[in-house]
């Protein structure tokens, strides 16, 4: 089984994320980087199934150099090589897809699995485009898989309920929180990780349409909440919320 | 030019508020732009469903039918709603971004090539949008370009149309599908059963934490409040990661984002993820035995206490209220 991993580096989750003053961007300055905690997961169920059946599981970036660190601890938690697809570019989720697409084409995984969302843009889309474009099913949000032969069958959390689909393989599979708990990378997979396979490729040597149709012109601080009045008691709580907030 | 063709979303033939903060939305955009709202509803007898849609003032309904529309599949669906929005040349597809919204529109937005915004919160006049990223804590501006754009808008960001208004025309289409390019199975749908109202409906929601310690403590604690206000349950994800609740109660960043006019928050931190999901409500409680807790800072009324004695103390007195 050869799985395709496309991973995103964001700020860590516990960052606090300050806009900067003209809205061109946000301050980087005390961010430090991870992978995407949904691309971990991806990494993590891609190993698992790697260990139940032997396989490989390449992983795949599309960003700048210093991207190659998140590859690297990838690499160190057991995936077998990487790729990174380099551009300093800012990409829509559509170009994303195109060149993961053309990843994909040339190195014909059986599954690609990835991040249901990036938590830095929560835009939630590339992986259901790079089924499309794959002409490939798609299982997004996945809380469960399993594997039987060339046939796949995966447990979404959805609106209302737990639905199960299934499809023969290849895939594009999307996975949610509760897929599993990412392993660290131990000390062993640190080292072992110096040595293997990075790949660098240009992304404008693709040949894909790389022109973004979705495009970011400001960014703002949401407005701020009013809080922090504190209430004596139980009672008090229940009397404001009926005679002054008026809801109860 | 400017045409809105809004996707229906619907349970069995009812549409759920959620559906319908999708069709305001998608009135108000085709009213700026200029052009018609367009209503599709999919199934394999969308009939009925799309009759009682063609109430809410838009401009025309469209019902989509084919065998393969049956149970929800992003394929199928996908090739249905390309070939519909590319023979109307609407300008516009929309959706709320459910659990359905959030698998179907990426994926017709690659198939027509279309750029595509999640989870909107706003339309400006100048054909920008505005949408959360970084969980919320950054408002972005977008633009799309291209003769054909694909959005998803946030159901708590957008009223519900309302019924009024000339009839809509309905007219039933058969969908283009080629069936031969079909490759995903519906296996089976587990539907959560409760009596409560759903987390994205209801006008009162409580949510439990980590501080309730155990499974056992939102039955015996916490439900007796829920039950008293007739509100929905929901939980941050650590309760849920810890299995005091199912999954679907999450709220936050990666749960169900919620605006209820009252929330109440008990035994809830108040992590960025968290507040993601639920800091637009209109009021705001919190009950933590921490001063500290963040979740204070975004609360209307906070109480700092002990959840075990509060709580219990607010549904006696809720009671008391409703018997007096
Ligand atoms: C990528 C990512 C996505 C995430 N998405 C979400 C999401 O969608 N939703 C979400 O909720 N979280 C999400 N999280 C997790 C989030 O960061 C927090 O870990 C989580 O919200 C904490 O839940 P909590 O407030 O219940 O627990 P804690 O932070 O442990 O807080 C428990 C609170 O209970 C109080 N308490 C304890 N005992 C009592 C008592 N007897 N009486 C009164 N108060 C008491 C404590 O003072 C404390 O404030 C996400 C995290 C990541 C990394
Ligand atoms: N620049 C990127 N390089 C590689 N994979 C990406 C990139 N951006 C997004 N992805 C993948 O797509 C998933 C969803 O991201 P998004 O659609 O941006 O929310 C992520 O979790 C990654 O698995």
């Amino acid at each position: 089984m050869k799985i395709l991993v496309p991973i995103k580096r964001v700020p860590d989750p516990a960052t606090t994320i300050r806009v900067l003053s003209d809205g061109s961007g946000i301050a980087t300055d005390n961010v430090k980087w991870v992978i995407n905690p949904f691309c971990e997961i991806a990494i993590e169920e891609a190993l698992r199934i790697k260990e139940k059946q032997t396989g490989e599981v390449i992983l795949v970036t599309v960003g700048q150099s210093t991207w190659q660190e998140q590859l690297r601890t990838g690499l160190a938690m057991g995936a077998d090589r990487a790729i990174l697809v380099k551009t300093d570019a800012a990409l829509d989720s559509l170009a994303i897809a195109r060149i993961l697409a053309k990843i994909a084409g040339d190195e014909k995984p059986d599954l690609v699995i990835l991040g249901k969302q990036a938590i830095d843009d929560d835009s939630n889309q590339v992986g259901q485009m790079l089924a499309e474009m794959l002409g490939w099913p798609q299982a997004t949000f996945a809380s469960k898989i399993e594997i039987a032969a060339d046939k796949i069958s995966v447990l979404r959390e959805v609106d209302g309920g737990l639905e199960t689909i299934g499809f023969k393989l290849p895939a594009v599979v999307t996975a949610d929180l509760r897929l599993n708990e990412p392993r660290y990378a131990s000390l062993p997979g640190i080292m072992k990780a110096r040595k293997k396979e990075m790949k660098e490729i240009a992304a404008d040597s693709l040949g894909v349409d790389l022109a973004p149709k979705l495009k970011t012109k400001t960014l703002a601080a949401p407005p701020k909440r009013q809080g922090g009045r504190k209430i004596a008691s139980a009672q008090e709580m229940v009397s404001l919320l009926h005679t002054e907030a008026k809801v109860i | 030019m400017g045409d809105v063709l809004i996707f229906a979303e619907h349970e069995g033939g009812h549409f759920p508020k959620s559906t319908l903060t999708a069709v305001h939305a998608g009135l108000e955009l085709a009213k700026k732009r200029g052009g018609k709202a367009i209503v599709v509803v999919a199934g394999d007898a969308p009939e009925a469903a799309a009759g009682e849609i063609a109430k809410y003032g838009v401009a025309k309904v469209i019902a989509l039918a084919h065998p393969a529309l049956k149970n929800y599949l992003a394929d199928a669906h996908t090739q249905a709603l390309a070939a519909l929005a590319k023979k109307e040349g609407a300008e516009f597809v929309i959706a709320t971004a459910t659990a359905m919204g959030k698998d179907l529109f990426p994926r017709l937005a690659a198939r027509l090539g279309a750029g595509m915004a999640s989870e909107i919160t706003a339309i400006n006049d100048d054909q920008s949008f505005v949408r959360p990223t970084y969980a919320g804590n950054v408002m972005a501006t977008v633009e799309i370009d291209g003769p054909i754009k694909v959005l998803t808008v946030r159901g708590t960001a957008f009223d519900a149309a309302k019924p009024g208004g000339a009839v809509a025309p309905v007219e039933k289409r058969n969908a283009e599908i080629d069936a031969g390019a079909l490759k995903m199975e519906f296996v089976s749908f587990n539907a959560t059963k409760s009596d409560r109202p759903q987390l994205t409906e209801a006008r009162i929601i409580v949510s439990g934490g980590r501080g309730l310690k155990a499974a056992e403590n939102f039955k015996t604690v916490l439900e007796p409040l829920v039950d008293e206000l007739g509100a929905a349950m929901g939980a941050s994800r650590a309760a849920v990661d810890a299995g005091f609740v199912p999954n679907d109660l999450q709220v936050g960043q990666t749960g169900k984002v919620v605006a209820p006019e009252l929330y109440i928050a008990v035994g809830i931190s108040g992590a960025i993820q968290h507040l993601a999901g639920m800091k637009d409500s209109k009021v705001i409680c919190a009950i933590n035995k921490d001063e500290e807790a963040p979740i204070f800072a975004v609360s209307d009324y906070g109480l700092v206490a002990d959840l075990f004695k509060a709580v219990p103390e607010m549904t006696e007195e809720i009671k008391k209220l409703k018997h007096s």
